[in-house]
């Protein structure tokens, strides 16, 4: 099949047409929004790219990760890291270590003082953690509920611990007060729609591939690794491979949604890594839909605007909100406001039956499509 | 697509033995003369012990069944070869010594098995299903590109069990029967040699019995084939030889005959003399160890 007819399949002119879509959105959105909205969105698109690497470990994958605080923090902290030994200068020494610590550079600090290799680590540390970890849990047959306590155990201890290291991590403080993105100064409004349009670009690259990953064969063994895995098993295939796999790819997306989100928020601290946090990034999944590719992204973007919106107007009342949100979706749409789409669908093709395709047809003729209701 | 509305007319899921042949044709020789071997297999959960000093060899052309009451261990025999439980003993397929190996090596070294409750990928349409299945030795790179076409086995075993029109309807809305059929299938693309079925006739109306028994049959005469069955009748029709067990013993083995009249097998299945075995040919048996 060459390229020609492949574009011309309906299911590959429609995707292609919702990226263009996506794009033109997010290319207008520096020429609406004061530069005070685009900052807010531009930390939103960070915190969605999170939200995506769940939308296929949890919802194509059954990985209940509620410790993507973790992931999201180690590519933010390294990009800290790389920000504050740039600021200071060839052999300077953090601001910060100058107060709270010896006033030295410790050595683990030290690799991240070429912008090249801190962009390779905030790729690789993560995804060799996601990797190693996963492996360990899922060779043991660790699943769902434990899985999910597991994850979120080491999301509080990851905050505990860098609470605990004031001298070299900044402590409860975090990292702040970069002045510069890799020689760029951060304090220019350009250099910002600059980090914006990087934001935009990484979260599509990052749907595209969370896309392919579903169509192709991996993401229909993915599927079946989580609906049955002892039967993949019997089949000759190692589902811990299969879910590691997942995993690292979503752990990957959360660091380097991190590593943007520190330019962009100027700052991260324990508090964006932590337990909570970690549930955040799961919320926007549940409600987009977690198993639908466009629900993750667009469900995590709603809901972090949505907390701005309303702690703009009642301070407090966001978490009563969202406690509300979550289990209203979580009792009436389990699948998301995503599988809204579906059911209106599924509603009209069984109104109108002469539009239903081929296969639909042939299996009506014998009664094996009978109402389904969605898991 | 003309000629797939043409097959609507008739009955659609059909055993198609030819199909089947040219399936089981592929790459025979490598373990024509393979035979199942276990020696001395004990299963214990927690000083229980569920199956005891079985001893059992299964040859190709062999169609076997496996018959005992609830409880005499006949799964626990199943799941001890297929690495889900603990044994000690061996069990060796060709020249594979397969205890302490785990599931999925198991699996890729030619073993392939149902369960009683059929368990396919339902959200994953038919397609999908027999694809993973053949999939097993596909390099990394191959599965992260799309499907482009429908490998060639696939397509023999959507021939072989009946499934071809259905292909892209996903496995949760098939009848019984045709999951049951689809996980043979699962299994003949899988390129199992040594197929072990647990209860495959269960919940099957008659016609259905009788079109798996013939595949089964010609399965068998290529493969080594295992199946768990408390249907007699459906015994009776398409066995070769049978291994009764009870309380994880092997307590007989043999034709059906020479089983039928054992003294061991009647005492324990009925605690009397055998009651004539015609008696009631043509109810499905759904009791638990319904021997004549």
């Amino acid at each position: 099949m060459n390229v020609f007819t492949a574009l011309l399949r309906p299911g590959r002119a429609r995707t292609l047409a919702a990226f263009g879509l996506a794009a033109a959105v997010l290319l207008l959105a520096p020429m609406v929004l004061s530069p005070f909205r685009l900052d807010l969105l531009a930390k939103f698109l960070c915190l969605a790219m999170v939200a995506v690497g769940i939308g296929l470990a949890w919802g194509r994958g059954g990985l209940l990760t509620l410790g993507q605080g973790v992931y999201f923090g180690l590519g933010a902290y390294l990009m800290a890291m790389h920000l504050k030994l740039a600021d200071a200068g060839p052999g300077g020494v953090p601001d910060f270590m100058l107060l709270y610590g010896t006033g030295q550079v410790p050595g683990w600090w030290e690799p991240l003082r070429s912008p090249v290799s801190a962009i390779v680590l905030i790729l690789l540390v993560p995804a060799g953690l996601a990797a190693l970890l996963g492996w360990a849990v899922f060779t043991r047959r660790v699943r769902g509920a434990y899985f999910a306590i597991l994850s979120q155990a080491l999301a509080a201890a990851f905050a505990i611990l860098l609470i605990g290291q004031q001298q070299t991590t900044g402590g409860t403080n975090g990292l702040n007060g970069f002045r510069a993105f890799f020689g760029y100064d951060l304090a220019d409004p350009l250099n910002k729609q600059m980090l914006y349009l990087i934001a935009a670009g990484a979260l599509l690259v990052m749907v595209a591939v969370v896309r392919q990953l579903s169509v192709s064969r991996f993401g229909e063994l993915l599927v079946a690794v989580r609906d049955q895995e002892d039967r993949v098993r019997f089949l000759g295939y190692d589902p811990a491979a299969v879910k590691v796999v997942a995993y690292a790819v979503a752990a990957v997306m959360a660091a380097v949604g991190g590593a943007l989100f520190v330019p962009i928020a100027g700052i991260v601290s324990p508090a964006d890594v932590g337990v909570v946090p970690s549930i955040g990034f799961l919320i926007g999944v549940a409600i987009g839909g977690r198993a639908t590719l466009l629900g993750p992204v667009l469900g995590s973007i709603a809901v972090s605007w949505a907390q701005t919106s309303i702690s703009e107007q009642f301070p407090s009342g966001w978490i009563y909100f969202q406690g509300a949100l979550f289990i209203l979706v979580i009792a009436f749409l389990p699948g998301g406001l995503a599988s809204f789409a579906g059911k209106l669908r599924r509603r009209r093709a069984a109104a109108a039956p002469g539009d239903a395709g081929a296969s639909g047809d042939a299996a009506r003729d014998h009664e094996l499509v009978p109402e389904r209701s969605p898991a | 697509m003309s000629d797939m509305f043409s097959t609507q007319e008739q009955p659609q899921t059909e055993i198609d033995l030819a199909a089947a042949e040219a399936l089981l044709g592929t790459d025979a020789d490598r373990f024509r003369h393979d035979y199942l071997e276990v020696r001395g297999l004990r299963v214990e959960f927690d000083g229980f012990v569920a199956v005891r000093d079985v001893d059992l060899t299964v040859t190709q052309g062999d169609l076997r069944f496996l018959v005992g009451p609830n409880g005499a261990g006949k799964t626990t025999l199943i799941d001890a070869v297929t690495g889900l439980v603990r044994a000690t003993g061996s069990v060796s397929f060709g020249r594979t010594e397969l205890l302490g190996r785990s599931t999925h090596r198991i699996a890729r070294a030619g073993v392939g098995r149902t369960f009683q409750t059929a368990s396919v990928f339902e959200e994953l349409t038919v397609l999908q299903n027999l694809d993973i299945a053949a999939g097993a030795r596909r390099r990394p790179l191959t599965l992260l590109r799309r499907r482009q076409d429908t490998p060639e086995a696939v397509e023999r075993a959507l021939e072989t069990v009946g499934l071809t029109a259905l292909r892209d309807v996903p496995a949760g809305v098939l009848a019984h029967g045709q999951k049951q059929w689809l996980e043979i299938g699962m299994l003949l693309v899988q390129d199992a040699h040594l197929l072990l079925l647990d209860e495959p006739v269960a919940g099957m109306t008659q016609a259905e019995r009788e079109e798996t028994g013939a595949l089964l049959r010609r399965i068998g005469s290529q493969r080594v084939v295992v199946v768990v069955e408390h249907d007699m009748e459906f015994l009776r029709s398409f066995a070769d030889s049978v291994t009764v067990m009870h309380q994880g013993r092997v307590l007989a083995e043999g034709t059906v005959n020479e089983v039928q009249n054992d003294p061991a097998v009647v005492e324990v299945y009925l605690g009397a003399p055998a009651a004539e075995s015609g008696a009631a040919p043509a109810k499905p048996a759904t009791t638990e160890g319904d021997l004549p």
